[in-house]
């Protein structure tokens, strides 16, 4: 992983946490293969990743609940290797927010200074002031069965962030919450972030959630990481097919390179045949090699059926166009999805934001449309 | 008329109710004629001749089952202690580990619950006089101890089973996150897994009691003439005759159990709801 210390990320700072080629292994299962990755102070990270990924036994490692059947983890540059859970600068808080159900909420949020022999005034007084950061203040003194969902996860945060660690781990902190109240939590732990301004690692299958909280992501896949970057860099500029399509949604075309310039190059796919698609810059790739061509369905435009193809700016004539018919329209109020079948069979997934109230194209269930999009809308794949 | 009953209201059936009625009789008559017939003024206790508390009297001056009552609670009081000691932390064994010939473990503690009692008491008579002889001559509570340990060697795998059971629904990362928040193994245990098993251990407390105090197979093949209980000696009373004060002396047992079972359940539902 060369790509670590890139990405707006002030240079010459300290990791505050440190994977070097770490490797979990259960029997011959392999849950984590050989990852290094280096998080920075102050960072908000999330690992993102397919269920079975390997990234929440990354946390858990991390959290010195597994132990590395390989490699060393640092944290703030001290070695993890034969440390327990109980001594390290790391608090999580969990799944299921594991509240003990039979303490109080106040007693919840002492238990760990309890345990570190905080005396008795300067505890509550650290209880309050955790508990007035989650705005839970009011409720110290009900039974966790007294709460919501939501409450008991605010008593976990303020559980762990009362210990003032030097990273707080979330493991999928949102999921258990419902779709309102996940949106407002996703804006709250962002702004409880910068108000500590404590390193928080986020795991998470769920990709909206990390675009929208993260300021770095790891993807991960079958134990590995398959690209490391900001949110913006992830969306635009995937690295892999796995990317392209865990992250957002996408259209794929298999295709091959049969012309790479220095400042263009085009490709054939047969699902698009007779047009082509074309992008104004070399995808140094071998020529008519096997590519990939991923096109977001927020890029391609949609225009009504006429004789003439739409011309699309800087793009030869019959490139990055194609011709189908609407099969569904799913109307989503913010956005409608089309799905489009091409000629070829091929279905495909075009958005359009409903931006008047009142849509002047008005396109209906089963009209033929042309289909087109940017010369710098593809991404191009290799392998 | 009534309005027409759900598919599944069968408790709104007369036949049900019938038939319910028909087992309570069935379940409770002879108890309640036990204890009617404590009171009954007649030493052959057959026909009912009038009110008395005599045989109370008497059951409270009857020395040997006094000290038969007192070696019955000695004995039931460590069983307890000892079964709770041992099933626990094979309940926590069995929940938490894997291992080489689990399920041949799990077996073996079913066993002293399978087993005839009637075997039991053989192999432990067996036991105590050929493997291990227990002395006759020790002193309270050493004196009992060979019926102690027989007792907790059916006690125990109740509450192991009792404790596994409430395991089930323990969320393992409460535990994670008692060691995550500084808590070393000992004290996540004794702050978070122990509070979550006290009603398990709660009613594997009773069942082992109130089993210990019952026991009369096991503890007849293990008592010397010694150390005899409140059941031995109940037995041995009969032998002559049914006299009312067997029907008294059973009456006390009843009520200890009783008093016994109720308290236990008082415990355990404070223990549910904490304020």
């Amino acid at each position: 992983m060369d790509q670590v210390l890139d990405s707006g990320s002030k240079t010459a700072t300290k990791p505050i946490i440190s994977f070097r080629n770490v490797s979990k292994r259960w029997g011959s299962t392999v849950a984590v293969d050989n990852v290094s990755l280096d998080v920075e102070p102050g960072e908000f990270f999330a690992l993102l990743g397919p269920s079975g990924c390997g990234k929440t036994t990354l946390l858990r490692m991390l959290a010195g609940l597994e132990v590395p059947t390989e490699g060393t983890i640092l944290i703030d540059g001290q070695d993890m290797g034969n440390i327990p859970p109980n001594k390290r600068a790391v608090n999580m808080v969990f799944q299921s927010y594991a509240v003990f159900p039979h303490m109080t909420v106040a007693d919840n949020v002492a238990y760990g200074l309890k345990i570190d022999g905080v005396p008795e005034q300067e505890r509550a007084r650290r209880v309050q002031e955790a508990l007035d950061l989650v705005q839970l203040g009011h409720l110290a003194e009900r039974m966790p069965d007294q709460l919501s969902g939501g409450q008991r996860q605010r008593v976990a945060l303020a559980r762990a962030l009362v210990k003032k660690p030097k990273v707080l781990l979330l493991d999928e902190p949102l999921s258990a919450l419902d779709a309102k109240l996940r949106e407002a939590m996703r804006f709250e732990l962002s702004q409880l972030q910068q108000k500590v301004g404590i390193t928080f690692i986020m795991v998470t299958h769920d990709q909206n959630e990390a675009l929208a909280i993260a300021s770095r992501i790891a993807v991960m896949n079958k134990g590995s990481i398959a690209q490391l970057g900001t949110p913006s860099d992830l969306y635009e500029f995937p690295a892999s097919r796995f990317v392209a399509d865990f992250i957002g949604s996408v259209n794929m075309f298999e295709g091959t390179l049969i012309d790479d310039k220095p400042d263009e190059a085009t490709v054939a796919c047969p699902e698009l045949e007779p047009y082509r698609i074309h992008v104004p810059h070399a995808v140094l790739g071998q020529e008519s090699s096997n590519v990939w061509v991923a096109i977001r369905p927020e890029k391609m435009n949609l225009h009504k059926d006429a004789d003439a193809p739409p011309t699309v700016p800087e793009c030869p004539a019959a490139h990055n166009i194609s011709r189908g018919e609407i099969q569904e329209i799913s109307y989503l109020g913010d956005i409608s999805i089309f799905h489009i079948l091409l000629a070829n069979g091929r279905l495909i997934r075009i958005s359009r934001p409903n931006r008047s109230r009142f849509d002047q194209d008005n396109f209906g269930w089963g009209e033929k449309v042309w289909v087109s999009w940017g010369g710098t809308s593809p991404v191009v794949l290799q392998g | 008329m009534a309005p027409r009953r759900a598919p599944l209201e069968y408790n709104r059936m007369w036949q049900m109710k019938l038939w319910l009625l028909a087992v309570f009789i069935f379940l409770y008559a002879p108890l309640v004629a036990l204890v009617a017939f404590s009171f009954n003024d007649s030493k052959r206790n057959i026909v009912w001749q009038g009110f008395t508390l005599d045989y109370y009297r008497k059951l409270f001056r009857n020395e040997d089952l006094l000290i038969a009552f007192a070696n019955s609670l000695t004995i039931a009081f460590f069983a307890t202690i000892i079964s709770l000691f041992i099933g626990a932390l094979a309940g926590v064994l069995l929940w938490r580990y894997r291992f080489f010939g689990k399920t041949a473990v799990e077996g073996a503690f079913t066993l002293p619950i399978v087993v005839p009692e009637i075997c039991m008491g053989v192999s432990m008579l067996l036991f105590f006089t050929r493997v291990l002889p227990w002395p006759n001559d020790l002193f309270w509570p050493l004196n009992l101890g060979s019926i102690i340990i027989a007792h907790v060697s059916f006690c125990f795998p109740f509450v192991a089973l009792v404790v596994r059971a409430r395991l089930a629904s323990f969320n393992k990362e409460q535990e994670e996150a008692a060691r995550d928040l500084g808590a070393n193994d000992w004290q996540a245990f004794r702050d978070v897994l122990l509070p979550h098993i006290r009603p398990a251990l709660i009613a594997g407390a009773l069942l082992a009691f109130t089993l210990s105090l019952d026991d009369f197979v096991i503890t007849f093949f293990t008592s010397g003439p010694d150390t005899v209980t409140f059941p031995v000696k109940v037995y041995s009373m009969l032998r002559f005759s049914v006299t009312p004060e067997v029907n008294a002396a059973s009456t006390m047992l009843i009520l200890v159990t009783i008093v016994l079972m109720a308290l236990m359940m008082l415990m355990q539902g404070r223990g549910q709801k904490k304020p």
